[in-house]
């Protein structure tokens, strides 16, 4: 069996409060092999980027890591003092934004930006490291590269300046990268380029990616496996075929029969029923069972934890008995 | 960018333009110019034969283009009240004034800047809280106390400083300076410190809450997650975006330096140009008011214009604007 490039073992994620403590994520553990697309789907507030930035040690105080781990490739990063944090940052794990409008400097040059970056992270020389920046924005299909590089942000487009902070999270080839909601920005004619290209860039220098996002359709095209989370927790992960053809979390059922689908058609798309609850008054036992259509009196009681069941992992009572 | 330059010069023409017709309006309702240069004994005649060859009775747009026309040869006339070319006696005084003006605004940038970055970058220190009350002192306290307390303290109780003057000063041709001898320094420390202060404690909280703002930018959170530096986020990325208020601030911050030395020249009884002005407002020196004036308004155009070339360097963004506006 392959060894993890990444693996999250029980984590989380407090926001100490004035009026106690919160728990924004919780008991989360998941792995990621090298190469390997992980798409983590959820609504706002669920818990998904919080997980993203706890990764690169971004997380903003005053949100904590309060127990489990991080790993990559057995290195725990989650203690790890700033400074050496710093060189993972970039170097090993890349991180892209949700809106490249405003990920980039506005007062220097996309070279520049490029430049420094490389010259951080390697050796090379400014000549050197701009013929590497060029090529990188070769690659991530910019045209007229080596004109475009004296250019500012300002003075490409929005889909344009994404493929800019591709090439800046890409650019010393990190293991892997962690892309928090990439497409939502941008218009969706120019969404599909985008998800294409990080795949394709990926998929040729053996990155792995974390792709966070609430857009599924994204992941069915994208990802290897998903995570789905719900109010800080994980509540069912799996190979991504698995997953949108049978779902079995009776939250992910409820995500996928929201899918609006152009070969069935449907009257009317149907819903999950009320809002995921607030971090500070989340419910007893399972908490999704408020909005649950399948919700048994175990539910109100106990929390379930994260079994594997075979073609799935998922956190549900009603699975309890067929797990392996 | 020269399009631009020189369609903002013709603007600062347009503004020097206006004051001096407000700097020329004063002779004409300022009193009697006659009245304050001759003797109470002198005849009627005479005072009509000084009226007549000072052009006082010839139509007032005549009287006008003709004061145009000596400003911008920077003539303004004889001092009533010192008998001598006004440009002379600004020419002597001018040096100290700049001198002043410079020395403080410098001290507030290069104090001002790196307290405001610090203060910035870490808002829950102790030292940026001391930061922020010593601002607050500065800010909140008139300006002639500072120099009086400072005078009292150094001065008066410690000896160390002279409580007024300018020192020893050295010339060069018609420029003096106090910068290169021992006691014109030790006699600008003070002077420029009480100017300065108020400049210095604007800028700091100003540019710590630039680079709190900045701080919160995804670029910033960006180049977190690219590894860069801490100096290069700091200083590289984040300083030269907080870059453009600060400017605004110092250029006009400048212009008031040099207009408002008034009350600090009165404390520190420095030879400047707001030590000329104020005895010219006791004794009605109505050429010395409105070369004042003029010089006053000519800094800020000046300033101004710089700042403006300024933005043009620090932000690319404005160059796109720029070159729209002008069709480029």
């Amino acid at each position: 069996m392959n060894k993890p490039l990444l693996s999250v073992e029980n984590l989380r994620i407090e926001f100490p409060t004035r009026r106690g403590t919160l728990v924004a994520v919780d008991d989360i553990s998941f792995t990621i092999d090298p190469g390997e697309i992980l798409g983590v789907v959820g609504e706002s507030g669920a818990g998904k980027s919080l997980t993203g930035q706890s990764i690169i040690g971004l997380l903003e105080p005053p949100g904590r890591i309060a127990s489990g781990s991080i790993k990559l490739n057995d290195r725990r990063l989650d203690n790890l003092p700033y400074a050496q944090m710093k060189k993972i940052r970039g170097k090993e794990i890349g991180m892209i934004f949700q809106d490249p409008l405003t990920s980039l400097n506005p007062l220097y040059t996309i070279g520049r930006q490029l430049t420094e970056t490389i010259q951080t992270h390697t050796d090379m020389t400014g000549k050197q490291a701009k013929k590497h920046a060029i090529s990188l924005l070769e690659e991530v299909g910019i045209p007229a590269a080596a004109k475009r590089i004296d250019h500012y942000p300002y003075q490409f487009s929005g889909g344009m300046r994404q493929r800019v902070v591709i090439a800046l999270a890409l650019c010393v080839n990190p293991k892997l990268i962690i892309a928090d909601e990439p497409t939502t920005a941008l218009d969706v004619s120019i969404q599909a380029q985008i998800i294409t290209l990080l795949k394709k860039l990926c998929a040729d220098h053996g990155t792995a990616v974390i792709l966070i996002t609430h857009d599924m359709g994204v992941i069915a095209e994208t990802a290897d496996r998903v995570a789905v989370m719900y109010a800080g927790r994980l509540v069912e992960i799996g190979k991504v075929r698995q997953v949108v053809k049978e779902a079995t979390h009776p939250y992910t059922k409820g995500l996928m029969s929201a899918i609006p689908s152009l070969t069935h058609r449907m009257e009317e798309l149907t819903q999950i029923d009320g809002t995921m609850p607030r971090l500070s008054d989340i419910p007893k036992g399972c908490s999704f069972h408020p909005r649950c259509p399948e919700c048994m009196d175990v539910c109100k009681e106990k929390q379930p934890e994260l079994i594997d069941i075979g073609p799935t992992q998922v956190a549900c009572w009603s699975y309890h008995d067929r797990q392996i | 960018m020269l399009a631009f330059i020189i369609r903002r010069l013709l603007q600062s023409m347009i503004v020097m333009f206006f004051v001096a017709m407000v700097a020329f309006l004063m002779f004409n309702y300022v009193g009697d110019p006659v009245h304050q240069m001759v003797g109470i004994d002198t005849s009627f005649k005479d005072r009509e034969v000084l009226r007549e060859s000072l052009g006082l009775n010839d139509p007032v747009p005549l009287q006008f283009v003709r004061f145009i026309t000596n400003a911008a040869k920077f003539e303004f006339g004889i001092s009533y009240q010192h008998k001598r070319s006004v440009t002379g006696l600004f020419k002597e005084r001018l040096p100290a004034t700049l001198e002043l003006s410079f020395v403080a605004a410098f001290l507030s940038l290069v104090v001002g800047v790196p307290m405001g970055v610090y203060a910035g970058i870490k808002p829950d220190g102790w030292l940026s809280k001391i930061f922020m009350t010593f601002s607050l002192v500065g800010v909140s306290l008139p300006t002639f106390l500072i120099g009086i307390l400072l005078i009292y303290i150094f001065a008066v109780t410690l000896g160390w400083l002279p409580s007024y003057g300018r020192g020893d000063v050295v010339n060069w041709g018609w420029w003096s300076t106090g910068i290169t001898t021992w006691s014109g320094l030790k006699a600008l420390i003070m002077p420029a410190i009480t100017l300065g202060l108020f400049q210095l404690t604007l800028i700091m909280r100003l540019v710590r809450s630039e680079m709190l703002e900045v701080l919160r930018t995804d670029y910033i959170k960006f180049a977190r997650a690219r590894g860069l530096s801490d100096r290069a986020i700091y200083f590289g990325h984040a300083l030269k975006n907080t870059l453009v208020p600060v400017i605004t601030i110092t250029g006009l911050q400048i212009g008031s330096i040099i207009a408002f030395a008034i009350i600090t020249e009165t404390v520190f009884q420095w030879p400047g140009m707001g030590l000329l002005f104020l005895q010219a407002i006791h004794n009605v020196d109505i050429p010395i008011m409105a070369a004042y004036l003029m010089l006053v308004a000519f800094f800020f155009v000046v300033i101004n214009l710089i700042v403006d070339i300024l933005y043009y360097v620090v932000d690319p963004r404005l160059r796109l604007d720029l070159g729209k506006a002008n069709g480029a």
